[in-house]
C-alpha cells in the first residue's frame, strides 16, 4: 500500500524557498484585504451573506427536485442533459459526445469539476488536443501541474519561471517576464487555438432551476470565445451548483467575485439558456461524492460552497504551504472539509493543517462554519486510526499522565532536569515534529504547584 | 438503475430536513445622479472607461480621436458608423480582424459597471469577445443602482444568451500583476449619453 503523505510532508518542499513563501503569504493577504475593502463598502454584506447561506441550504433540502425541474427547463430549452454518478461516467459521456460530433480540438476554460475528474489526462489518453485557455491554467499545463488556487491556479509561480515555460513552449524571449510581454504571447497562441476548435468545454458556476440556464463568470473572457465560436458546448456541473431562482445571482453575483478579488464584479457574467442555432448544448450534471457528503450531517454545509476561494487567501497554513501541499483538487480550508468525504485515509492530515482560527468561516459567502467542520473531521479521523503513529501513542501516554496526579508531577520534574541535560541533537530529533522550525521554551526551574507551595503557604 | 435515479434516490435518502426558501433582496437605491458618479468609477476599477456625453456627435468625434476607423468597425448602432455590414457575416469566425465593435447596451449597473448585453444586442455572441476593442453606448435613463435591480428589471432567460460585460478582458495570473486583453477586447469604452 502506497504511503499516504502528510500535508506537513508535501508542505516542506514549498518551504525550502524562504523567499517564495514570503512572498506567497504576502500575496494572497493583499488578495484578502481587497476582499475586505470591497466587502466593507456595501453596508448590507452580513445580510448577503445570510442570504446566499439560506438560499444554499434551501437548495440541498430540496435537491432531488430541484434537479428534476431543471432538467426539464433545461431541455425545453433545446439543451442535452446528462447524468453522470462518478468521474469515470462524466469523463465517458464527453468522451462519446467529442466521438458523436468528430471533434478534434478542444478549448477549456476554467472548471475545478474537471480537474476533480482527472478529464485532461483522460481525453490527452485517447489522442485529442485539449488546451486551457485560462492564463493561469495554460501556464501549468505547460508546466506539467495541477492548480494551486482555485481562482489564481499558478499563483505558486514566479514570472521568471513563467518566462522560462513560455520561452520554452511559446518562443517568447529567452529571460524575459514582463507580464504584459507574456500576455500577448499566450493571447496570440490562444487566439489560434480558439479559432480552430471544434468543441469547448467550461464549468458551471451556477444553474438557474426555474429558467433551465446557467451562468459562467470570467475576467478573461475565455469562456465566451470558445463557446462562441465552437459548434459544440459542454458544460460540466456539479449537482449543488443550483440556484432557484434567476434573481438570486442578485446576491451571488455580489458576493462572488468581492470575496475571491475584492472586484465588483467579474468583467463577463455568461448567461447561457439556449445553445446557437444548429450548435450543440450539452450539460453534465455530476455526482461523484456529493450525494455521499449530503448525508453527512456534520459535514453537508460543505456543499453550499460557491468555490471563491477567500477561505484559502485568508488561511495562515495555505499562505504558508501553497495549494500542493494538501494534495487535493480543492486545497485549503474547505478542500480541508471537502477531500476527506471522498478518500478518508488519503486525506487524514488535511484537517489538522489548521489553526482553527476560525478567519475561514468569517470569510465563507455563504457561511460555512469550515473551521468547526475541520475540528469535526479531526474525531473521525481519530475514530478512524487514521491519525498517525507518533500521535496515536503520545495522545495515550498523554491521557494516563493527566490522569495521575502523582505521575505527572514526577514527570515535570523529571523532565525539567532532562530538558537541561539531555544534548540539543537528541531534543531536536525527527521525532519532535514541533522543533523543526521553533526552539523549545526555555524549562522552568520548578513547576507552578512547587513555586506556590513555596510562596502562598498559610 | 440509470446514474440519474441512483443520484436521486441517494438525495432522497440523504438530504436535511426542508428549509424555507428566503425572500428576494432589496435595498435603498439612492439618487440616480449618484449611480452615474458610482458607474464611472467601477467602470475604472473594472480597467474600462465611462464617458459621459451630450449628444451622438460627441461620441463619433471622440471615436475619430482614439480610433483607426479604417481597420475593421462593426456598429451595431444606427447612429454610428462601421465599414463592416454585420449582416455580411454568417460564420463567427469571420469577425476575427475586427477592430472595434460598436454596441448599444440596454441597461448599466452602477455598483459594478455591469452592462446586460442580451444576444439581440450582439449580432453574434462572439463579437464581444473577438473585437480587439469594445464600445458600448448606454442611456443615462437606463442606470439602476444594484443587481438586484438588474433581475428585477430584466428576464435574462428571455434571450438564448446575455452577459453582464463589466470591463474589457483581463487577467492577474502572472505574479498578479493586471493585464488587459488577455483574450477579448484590450480596451472597453462606455459612453453614457445623458440627453
Amino acid at each position: 500500500m502506497a504511503k499516504t503523505i502528510t500535508h506537513a510532508e508535501a508542505a516542506e518542499a514549498f518551504l525550502k524557498d524562504a523567499d517564495r513563501t514570503q512572498w506567497h503569504d504576502e500575496t494572497l493577504w493583499h488578495v484578502r484585504t481587497k476582499r475586505d475593502t470591497a466587502a466593507q463598502k456595501l453596508p448590507e454584506w452580513e445580510q448577503l451573506r445570510e442570504n446566499a447561506s439560506k438560499v444554499k441550504e434551501y437548495v440541498l433540502s430540496h435537491l432531488d427536485e430541484l434537479l428534476v425541474t431543471f432538467e426539464k427547463n433545461a431541455k425545453a430549452n433545446g439543451i442535452e442533459v446528462l447524468w453522470a454518478k462518478d468521474a469515470a461516467e462524466h469523463n465517458q459521456h464527453v468522451y462519446e459526445i467529442l466521438q458523436k460530433h468528430s471533434v478534434q480540438n478542444i478549448v477549456k476554460s476554467k472548471s475545478i469539476l474537471t480537474e476533480e475528474c482527472g478529464l485532461n489526462h483522460f481525453l490527452e489518453d485517447k489522442g485529442f488536443d485539449v488546451v486551457d485557455t485560462d492564463l493561469g491554467e495554460r501556464i501549468i499545463q505547460f508546466n506539467k501541474q495541477v492548480p494551486s488556487h482555485i481562482v489564481m491556479p499558478a499563483i505558486h509561480l514566479k514570472k521568471k519561471e513563467i518566462g522560462d515555460i513560455f520561452h520554452t513552449h511559446l518562443g517568447t524571449q529567452q529571460g524575459a517576464d514582463d507580464p504584459n510581454y507574456l500576455t500577448e504571447a499566450a493571447r496570440n497562441h490562444l487566439r489560434e487555438k480558439f479559432i480552430n476548435a471544434n468543441a469547448a468545454i467550461t464549468g458551471v458556476n451556477f444553474g438557474i432551476v426555474e429558467s433551465g440556464g446557467f451562468v459562467v463568470c470570467t475576467n478573461e473572457g475565455n469562456a465566451d470565445m470558445g463557446t462562441h465560436l465552437a459548434d459544440v458546448h459542454i458544460a460540466c456541473m456539479g449537482i449543488e451548483k443550483l440556484i432557484p431562482r434567476k434573481a438570486d445571482l442578485g446576491v451571488y453575483l455580489r458576493l462572488l467575485a468581492r470575496s475571491a478579488t475584492g472586484q465588483s464584479i467579474t468583467n463577463y457574467s455568461s448567461h447561457f439558456h439556449r445553445p446557437r442555432s444548429g450548435k450543440k448544448m450539452y450539460l453534465i450534471l455530476v455526482d461523484n461524492g456529493r450525494t455521499e457528503q449530503l448525508g453527512r450531517e456534520h459535514f453537508r454545509n460543505s456543499l453550499k460552497c460557491i468555490r471563491c476561494g477567500a477561505c484559502m487567501n485568508t488561511c495562515p497554513i495555505y499562505r504558508r504551504s501553497s495549494g500542493f501541499s494538501y494534495n487535493a483538487t480543492v486545497p485549503g480550508p474547505i478542500g480541508s472539509i471537502l477531500s476527506p468525504g471522498m478518500d478518508l485515509k488519503k486525506h487524514s492530515t488535511l484537517p489538522f493543517a489548521s489553526t482553527l482560527c476560525g478567519s475561514c468561516s468569517d470569510v465563507c459567502p455563504v457561511k460555512i462554519n469550515i473551521h468547526e467542520q475541520l475540528y469535526q473531521w479531526r474525531q473521525v479521523v481519530t475514530e478512524a486510526g487514521h491519525d498517525s503513529a507518533a500521535k496515536k501513542w503520545a495522545m495515550k501516554i498523554g491521557g494516563k499522565v493527566m490522569g495521575s496526579p502523582s505521575l505527572y508531577d514526577f514527570l515535570g520534574k523529571s523532565a525539567r532536569s532532562a530538558l537541561k541535560l539531555t544534548p540539543k541533537k537528541l531534543v531536536y530529533s525527527r521525532v519532535n515534529t514541533w522543533g523543526k522550525s521553533r526552539d523549545l521554551p526555555e524549562p522552568p526551574k520548578e513547576s507552578f504547584k512547587e513555586w506556590y507551595r513555596k510562596n502562598r503557604k498559610p | 438503475m440509470s446514474s440519474k435515479n441512483e443520484m436521486l434516490d441517494k438525495i432522497a435518502k440523504n438530504k436535511p430536513p426542508k428549509n424555507t426558501l428566503p425572500e428576494l433582496l432589496s435595498f435603498g437605491s439612492g439618487e440616480r445622479k449618484e449611480w452615474l458618479e458610482q458607474f464611472s468609477a467601477s467602470s475604472a476599477l473594472n480597467g474600462g472607461t465611462t464617458i459621459v456625453v451630450k449628444s451622438w456627435e460627441e461620441i463619433e468625434s471622440y471615436l475619430k480621436s482614439k480610433f483607426d476607423l479604417d481597420k475593421q468597425t462593426v456598429s451595431l448602432s444606427p447612429d454610428l458608423n462601421g465599414n463592416l455590414d454585420i449582416a455580411s457575416i454568417l460564420d463567427p469566425h469571420d469577425l476575427e480582424k475586427v477592430e472595434l465593435a460598436i454596441l448599444e447596451g440596454t441597461y448599466g449597473v452602477a455598483e459594478n459597471a455591469a452592462i446586460w448585453m442580451p444576444e439581440e444586442k450582439l449580432a453574434h455572441r462572439a463579437l464581444p469577445f473577438i473585437a480587439q476593442h469594445l464600445v458600448v453606448v448606454l442611456e443615462s435613463k437606463n442606470l439602476l443602482p444594484d443587481m438586484h435591480e438588474a433581475y428585477r428589471k430584466i428576464d435574462v432567460a428571455a434571450s438564448d444568451y446575455g452577459v453582464f460585460i463589466a470591463g474589457p478582458s483581463k487577467t492577474a495570473d502572472i505574479e498578479q500583476s493586471l493585464v488587459i486583453g488577455a483574450h477579448g477586447p484590450r480596451s472597453m469604452t462606455v459612453f453614457i449619453l445623458d440627453l
